[in-house]
């Protein structure tokens, strides 16, 4: 009865949970494996057919599915040796994980350079604003996925042309809520600054940039969500490291449990980008 | 006459671009007024009629279309820390505390000094306006009156050569308007500060004002007339009611609200004031033998043309 509203929710969470955990189990159950006529009508004939074909008679008929168990065996596997390195194609999921966050993380970043001052400029000038905003409204609709053969071609680099699509993807959600918070600070906290015959420089940042940050800070984390998106489609592109280009290995390897376990760790790890940004996020935010 | 003044305002006026094209109408005209050093100016009048566009003007955030604003014999070009101003909504910046927002204007005004040297100038001025504890709050956690408190705090500390004060009480509950009026009156006497500031509420012009602008109503707006509080300086709110002198002025001031204002700007005729191009007549409605300007009676009011813009 006394049950707070958290406590109702996790129930109904992990509740939920194993209805999806129990309904794949039956989906992956191997079809007739309890005593179906399938078992039983196996003959010697099919052994040797099954052994012709690579695969041992103790191989059972799967429906491809991996089984929870299979499923959990593989996630502790991975999981216990993240940063081991058997050459190009066998890596630790932790490394894969690391090299597509160094990605995200040079890509963004560069965008984060250049979008934030950018912003600061139309926001701050009505006459940039409406200069720059035609190039701003074609070029934001592209899908970052567009630039990659241009980049490919010009850059002639297929690390970097990874990192100039994170950057392109990155930048504009950014620069538009940068320009947008600036605009949108008080007049009268810019005419106390002014009254006050701040420097530009200060009143930038100790003006503008604070009372902007909270528009910024969710531009910013609007961007780190696209770049994470990205980055997989990009990585299965251009291959090498990364978990994007590890999922697409697995699925050339047909190995379903892997890359199950790999779209797990793009969720977790997605999540824990974008609860770094709200704690961020909070840490700006003022009350009026 | 007004040249030998602390603050001198000539044949100021501002005019707005009409919305809908047109001949566009001065706010006001032809303002021109004089402010003595370690004088308190009131100014008076309806909405619209540009008290706030002449604060702007005199705090440099706003051009005027014409005239000249002097300062110490010099003109007033653009904000400058010599005008502290206290704006209408306190305009504190929420990320800051108490103390950060007074310190950013004390680093402002000196920027050389040291860290602790700022903090204990700005603690200082939090005691002054009595928001001594509650230097580490933020703005939100403040009520209204502490809040335009801090704003008085954070004007007096760069200690200006003047104060302009945007109807810094109008936000607030009678109780705490009364008592941070009396805290003004302090500072100001015991700091000798230049203050010009607007206000709605005649009481509390008496109260604070060695004179007192009265505007007519917009557009065209005049300094019609300037009254001179004949009170002793040493008044209060609490025994100002006492003074037989309160009750004329105050008579004086509403009559020119509720019925003169108009007037003027209707272009009737208001013999009491000065006609537009003529310097705003010096009146003292406290002292006696001074005609009473009594409250025209309704038939006293000339017939109006329903001509005017």
């Amino acid at each position: 009865m006394a049950m707070t509203l958290n406590v109702k929710a996790a129930l109904l969470s992990l509740l939920l949970l194993a209805c999806a955990l129990g309904a794949w189990q039956l989906a992956a159950m191997p079809p007739g494996s309890a005593s179906g006529p399938g078992a039983a009508a196996r003959t010697a004939a099919d052994d040797e057919y099954a052994k012709l074909m690579g695969k041992t008679a103790s191989t059972q008929k799967t429906s491809g599915l991996p089984t929870l168990g299979q499923m959990g065996e593989t996630m502790a596997r991975h999981l216990s040796d993240p940063f081991y390195d058997n050459g190009p194609n066998d890596k630790g999921i932790a490394i894969q994980l690391g090299a597509s966050l160094a990605r995200v993380g040079a890509g963004y970043g560069l965008a984060a350079l250049i979008a934030i001052p950018l912003g600061f400029l139309i926001g701050m000038s009505p006459l940039m604003h409406r200069a720059l905003d035609p190039f701003i409204q074609v070029l934001k609709p592209i899908s970052p996925l567009a630039w990659m053969p241009l980049a490919l071609y010009t850059i002639k680099d297929a690390a970097i042309s990874g990192i100039f699509v994170i950057f392109i993807c990155s930048i504009w959600p950014m620069l538009i809520n940068t320009a947008f918070g600036v605009a949108g600070v008080r007049r009268e906290w810019l005419n106390v600054a002014r009254t006050l015959e701040v420097r530009p420089l200060r009143r930038a940042l100790l003006v503008i940039l604070p009372a902007a940050a909270p528009t910024i800070l969710t531009g910013m984390r609007i961007s780190m969500g696209i770049a994470w998106l990205v980055i997989v489609a990009a990585e299965m592109l251009v291959g090498g490291t990364g978990i994007g280009y590890f999922v697409w290995n697995e699925w050339n390897n047909l190995s379903l449990t892997n890359v199950i376990f790999a779209i797990l760790m793009i969720g977790v790890v997605g999540m824990l980008l974008d609860l770094m940004f709200a704690r961020l996020q909070r840490a700006v935010t003022y009350r009026e | 006459m007004t040249t030998e003044a602390f603050l001198s305002v000539q044949g100021l006026s501002k005019t707005y671009p009409r919305a809908g094209g047109g001949e566009p109408l001065p706010v006001f005209e032809d303002v021109s007024f004089g402010i003595e050093r370690g004088e308190f100016v009131c100014i008076v009048g309806h909405s619209g009629c540009g008290k706030t566009t002449i604060l702007n003007i005199l705090a440099g955030l706003e051009e005027a279309s014409a005239g000249f604003v002097f300062m110490d014999r010099r003109e007033v070009r653009g904000a400058s820390l010599d005008r502290g101003v206290v704006f209408q909504g306190h305009a504190l910046m929420p990320w800051l505390s108490v103390l950060q927002n007074i310190a950013f204007a004390v680093k402002s005004r000196w920027p050389d000094w040291s860290r602790a040297r700022i903090a204990e100038h700005s603690r200082r001025f939090i005691a002054l306006v009595g928001l001594a504890g509650a230097e580490d709050k933020k703005p939100a956690e403040l009520s209204g009156g502490m809040k335009q408190r801090v704003g008085i705090a954070r004007a007096f500390a760069i200690q200006p050569k003047m104060l302009l004060l945007d109807e810094p009480f109008g936000a607030l509950d009678a109780l705490t308007r009364g008592v941070i009026q009396d805290e003004l009156l302090r500072i100001c006497a015991s700091t000798h500060q230049t203050v010009f500031m607007i206000t709605h509420d005649v009481d509390e012009a008496i109260l604070l004002a060695d004179r007192i602008l009265l505007m007519s109503n917009g557009p065209r707006a005049r300094v019609a007339e300037i009254v001179r509080n004949t009170m002793p300086r040493d008044r209060t709110r609490l025994t100002i009611h006492h003074d037989p002198q309160y009750y004329r002025i105050r008579n004086h001031l509403v009559d020119f609200l509720v019925h003169r204002s108009q007037l003027i700007q209707q272009g009737g005729t208001d013999l009491q004031s000065a006609r537009a191009g003529e310097p705003a007549r010096e009146v003292t409605p406290g002292l006696e033998g001074e005609p009473p300007s009594r409250p025209a009676q309704p038939s006293a009011i000339p017939a109006i043309p329903e001509t005017h813009p």
